[in-house]
């Protein structure tokens, strides 16, 4: 029977850990389904030796599509290598950790196949010699057990939603394959690249941080997190929102493309709590939320929830946490 | 130039939020509203044509029950010069893959430039139709943009990626999903909304698209969903209005908790 293949995704020069977390996944699916799990590493220059090492994480066969259109990230291309890879290991399930490059290459993927799709999957089970996914829905208020009606399903997992392990240090046989591009694939062209610099305290290491999004109105409002956050002793974190409109560095980002956090506590401020911030920030100990709707579903996974005006509630609070001091 | 952009009408997010346990589909009942998202693609187009490209056309496109016009009109006083609006109850239950077929049939009849999607619908937060329309339609996909930039026929788009931020470009016509940091989408004065209703609508059939009805809807769907169960929550959530003394309350808590001092 048709087995499962897992894109695994080279960010700097390595496999992601998100990858490795749902090769192992994979790995134990594959088992329960009686089928073999395949790694698919798209890239260029890529180093043989070292995704051999993928077998020690559940991959039998390390399959590598090395192009240079495969090295800048963009998803079209590596559209087609999945393709190539189907055509060759008729897969029954494919399957990525969320990013950037590996949503938009599985969804590509998916069009092209006619499979279905799901976004976002927390759990996999085997249930009736199928793959069922638990896909969260309405701000994780309920989670739909979702699985295929076609002959090839796609599943991409919410990003931290499983953990890589160190493996047992085996390997697997790596064999090369040559990806057909189309030209359609081909017309994206990376022509310029800012790599994140780190600014400022490192956040992942704070006790507390007090975050800020697109509720503080404008960038000067990121001074009353600071004061905040120094009243704290701790560090300022921020929305992808805000940090693509220019309010705060790159670096101070929380969430599925910036930084996974785990504070003591975390103060949400005028964020409105979008799955992929919260896949940043739930492992925080003490979650506080402070915003002025009151159906924000950053409430539903708040400990302590303020429904009010920031801009009352945040100088108020630091000068309580500086009168203690 | 000639622009579309998807757009979806959702649940309002501050409405109450429910699934139904038989058909385990949303319950689309109450207020629904065009998703917010997608206001930003419209600004994004708007602010295309009042600068570089003035002779552009923007089509508002949506695949959603014949009640949803209010989402068209809404979309359409925001900038909007016209709507394709596919309502058909065999697309109804359709999932990823069927919204995408039938929004790409609809592309497809029209010779469209560029066409702009939300970063994601405030419903299913899916954020990858982009990338499923684009590859039906064989042209080039660019998502989560945070800036758009056109010349020559092209398109550049500033996007954010996990290792900071990457500059792509593109010959049109090509698929582009924009994030909700491009712009902050403006609302319409009174005038417009007035006059979205005298804009052209076209109310479209699958069967009008060509497109076969067992392909889409629930009826072609790809997925299935068996079963609902509830997540293991946080736990309690202790939520209150601020009456002026909730930055006490707060401090009081995270004081007996032992997170502060
Ligand atoms: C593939 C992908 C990856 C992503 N990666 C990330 C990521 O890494 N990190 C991330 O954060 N996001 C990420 N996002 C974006 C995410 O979906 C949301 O768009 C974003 O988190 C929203 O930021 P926000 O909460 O600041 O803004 P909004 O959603 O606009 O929320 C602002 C909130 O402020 C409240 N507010 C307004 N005024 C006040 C006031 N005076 N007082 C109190 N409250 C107020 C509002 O009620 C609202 O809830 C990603 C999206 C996609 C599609
Ligand atoms: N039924 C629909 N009709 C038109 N556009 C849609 C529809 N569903 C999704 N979209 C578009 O796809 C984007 C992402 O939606 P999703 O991938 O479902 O989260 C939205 O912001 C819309 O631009």
């Amino acid at each position: 029977m048709a087995g499962i293949a897992v894109l695994c995704e080279v960010q700097s020069g390595e496999v992601s850990r998100g990858s490795i977390g749902v090769l192992e996944e994979a790995g134990r699916m594959g088992a329960a389904l009686g089928v073999s799990v395949d790694a698919i590493v798209c890239g260029s220059g890529l180093d043989d030796a070292k995704l051999a090492a993928l077998g020690g994480f559940g991959a039998s066969t390390v399959r590598v599509a090395d192009d240079a259109l495969l090295a800048s990230g963009i998803a079209q291309p590596v559209v087609d290598a999945c393709a190539t890879a189907q055509e060759a290991g008729d897969y029954r399930y494919w399957m990525a950790a969320a990013s950037i490059m590996t949503a938009d290459a599985m969804a590509g993927l998916a069009a092209r196949l006619g499979a279905g799709i799901v976004i976002d999957a927390v759990e996999l089970h085997v249930e009736g010699g199928a793959l069922v996914t638990r896909r969260s829905g309405l701000g994780d208020s309920v989670l739909a057990h979702c699985g295929f009606v076609s002959a090839v399903g796609v599943v991409v997992t919410r990003a931290n939603a499983m953990a890589a392990t160190e493996g047992n240090g085996g390997t697997a046989p790596v064999e090369r394959f040559a990806p057909t591009f189309r030209a359609w694939s081909q017309a994206v062209t990376l022509v310029g690249h800012e790599d994140a610099v780190e600014t400022g305290p490192d956040i992942s290491a704070a006790d507390v941080l007090v975050a800020g999004g697109r509720g503080l109105g404008e960038a000067s409002g990121f001074s009353q997190i600071e004061e905040l956050a120094t009243a704290f002793g701790g560090a300022v974190a921020a929305t992808r929102a805000v940090v693509d409109a220019g309010w705060y560095p790159y670096s101070a980002q929380v969430g599925q493309t910036g930084k996974t956090v785990t504070p003591k506590l975390y103060v949400a401020c005028g964020i409105s709590g979008a799955i992929q911030h919260k896949v940043g920030m739930q492992g925080s100990g003490t979650i506080v939320a402070i915003n002025k709707d009151k159906n924000a579903p950053i409430f539903d996974y708040a400990d302590f929830g303020i429904v009010g005006d920031l801009n009352a509630v945040v100088p108020q609070l630091t000068a309580l946490v500086k009168a203690r001091a | 130039m000639r622009i579309a952009i998807c757009v979806k009408e959702v649940p309002d997010p501050t409405a109450v939020k429910r699934i139904d346990d038989g058909s385990h589909r949303l319950v689309r009942s109450g207020e629904n509203t065009l998703n917010p998202y997608d206001r930003h693609a419209i600004e994004a187009a708007v602010q295309l044509k009042e600068g570089p490209a003035p002779d552009t056309e923007i089509t508002i496109v949506t695949m959603a029950p014949e009640s949803a016009g209010r989402s068209v009109d809404r979309a359409l006083a925001q900038g909007g010069d016209r709507s394709i609006h596919i309502a058909d109850e065999a697309a109804a239950g359709s999932d990823l893959l069927g919204t995408a077929r039938v929004l790409a049939a609809a592309l497809k009849r029209e010779s469209f430039d560029l066409i702009l999607l939300g970063q994601q619908a405030a419903d299913s937060e899916c954020y990858v139709m982009a990338g499923l329309v684009a590859e039906l339609l064989e042209v080039p996909c660019i998502t989560q943009a945070a800036s758009i930039a056109l010349a020559d026929g092209s398109v550049t788009v500033k996007r954010q990626v996990e290792t900071g931020y990457d500059t792509v470009k593109a010959q049109l016509p090509c698929v582009v999903s924009v994030s909700d940091a491009i712009n902050d989408p403006r609302y319409p004065p009174l005038p417009a909304i007035m006059g979205a209703k005298r804009k052209p609508h076209e109310v479209v059939t699958l069967a009008e698209l060509g497109i076969d009805a067992s392909t889409v809807g629930a009826a072609g769907a790809a997925t299935s969903v068996g079963g609902l169960s509830k997540p293991a929550g946080r736990g309690d959530t202790i939520v209150l209005e601020d009456d002026g003394t909730a930055a006490e309350q707060l401090l009081a808590f995270l004081v007996e908790k032992k997170v502060v001092a």
